[in-house]
């Protein structure tokens, strides 16, 4: 396993991570009641603002403990360099995660379109998010594993 | 229609070039192992940039290392 498809698996556990930190610490926390309630915008505010610097520190903390077990465990540093053949693979990663972000925001509007909850179409939207970062991690891993 | 492949000699080339190994390859030409694994295999075809740089490793014209075959459907 080269040093980028590494770091394609532990940006997938982080992002796991983060998907069950969603599930069980914040979506217990969900106003009950009126779904058209201010509260419900002000919660889904919260939840945006909050968790993206969480997953930015988080996927930064995951990727500095690998490196040092992996330091430790093999006694040679994890190479951050990337070659031109590792920013194509980045690149097609990247066009499959925003194909799957592009779906879930239609499929979020569409939710909008036909009536339902505005909390809906937060989380279709909160999903297509995780949900493209696993497609553009996953990507990654089987574009390496192919070995193109 | 005709499909064209673009194909290399680096195996032959290493081999001839005191059994350079992968590793010595992709340090001159400034990319990872699995590159150079990637593209002997030819499943990664190299920038008109890299394959300059591995031609000049070789010291060989570009030619030489990659050539167009039509490949089969």
């Amino acid at each position: 396993m080269s040093a980028h498809e590494r770091q394609a698996t532990v940006s997938l556990l982080s992002t796991l991570l983060l998907a069950a930190f969603f599930l069980v610490y914040v979506l217990p926390r969900y106003p009950a009641g009126n779904p058209y309630a201010p509260e419900v915008f002000h919660f889904w505010g919260w939840v945006v603002v909050i968790l993206v610097p969480v997953s930015i520190v988080a996927n930064i903390a995951v990727s500095i403990v690998f490196s040092v077990i992996y330091s430790m465990a093999t006694q040679e540093q994890a190479s951050s360099f990337a070659d031109e053949r590792d920013k194509f693979i980045e690149l097609r990663a990247l066009r499959n995660a925003l194909y799957v972000f592009t779906c879930g925001f239609f499929l979020a509007m569409v939710t909008l379109a036909i009536g339902m909850p505005p909390s809906v179409m937060f989380i279709v939207l909160m999903c297509s998010g995780y949900g493209s970062g696993l497609v553009g991690n996953i990507s990654q891993l089987y574009l390496y594993r192919q070995g193109s | 229609m005709d499909t064209w492949a673009i194909r290399n000699n680096m195996r032959k080339l290493r081999f001839q070039h005191d059994e350079m190994t992968q590793q010595q390859l992709a340090d001159k030409v400034k990319v990872t192992r699995q590159t150079i694994v990637a593209i002997e295999k030819g499943k990664y075809t190299p920038s008109l940039d890299l394959a300059f740089r591995i031609a000049r490793a070789f010291d060989a014209p570009l030619e030489a290392v990659f050539f167009l075959e039509e490949s089969q459907p």
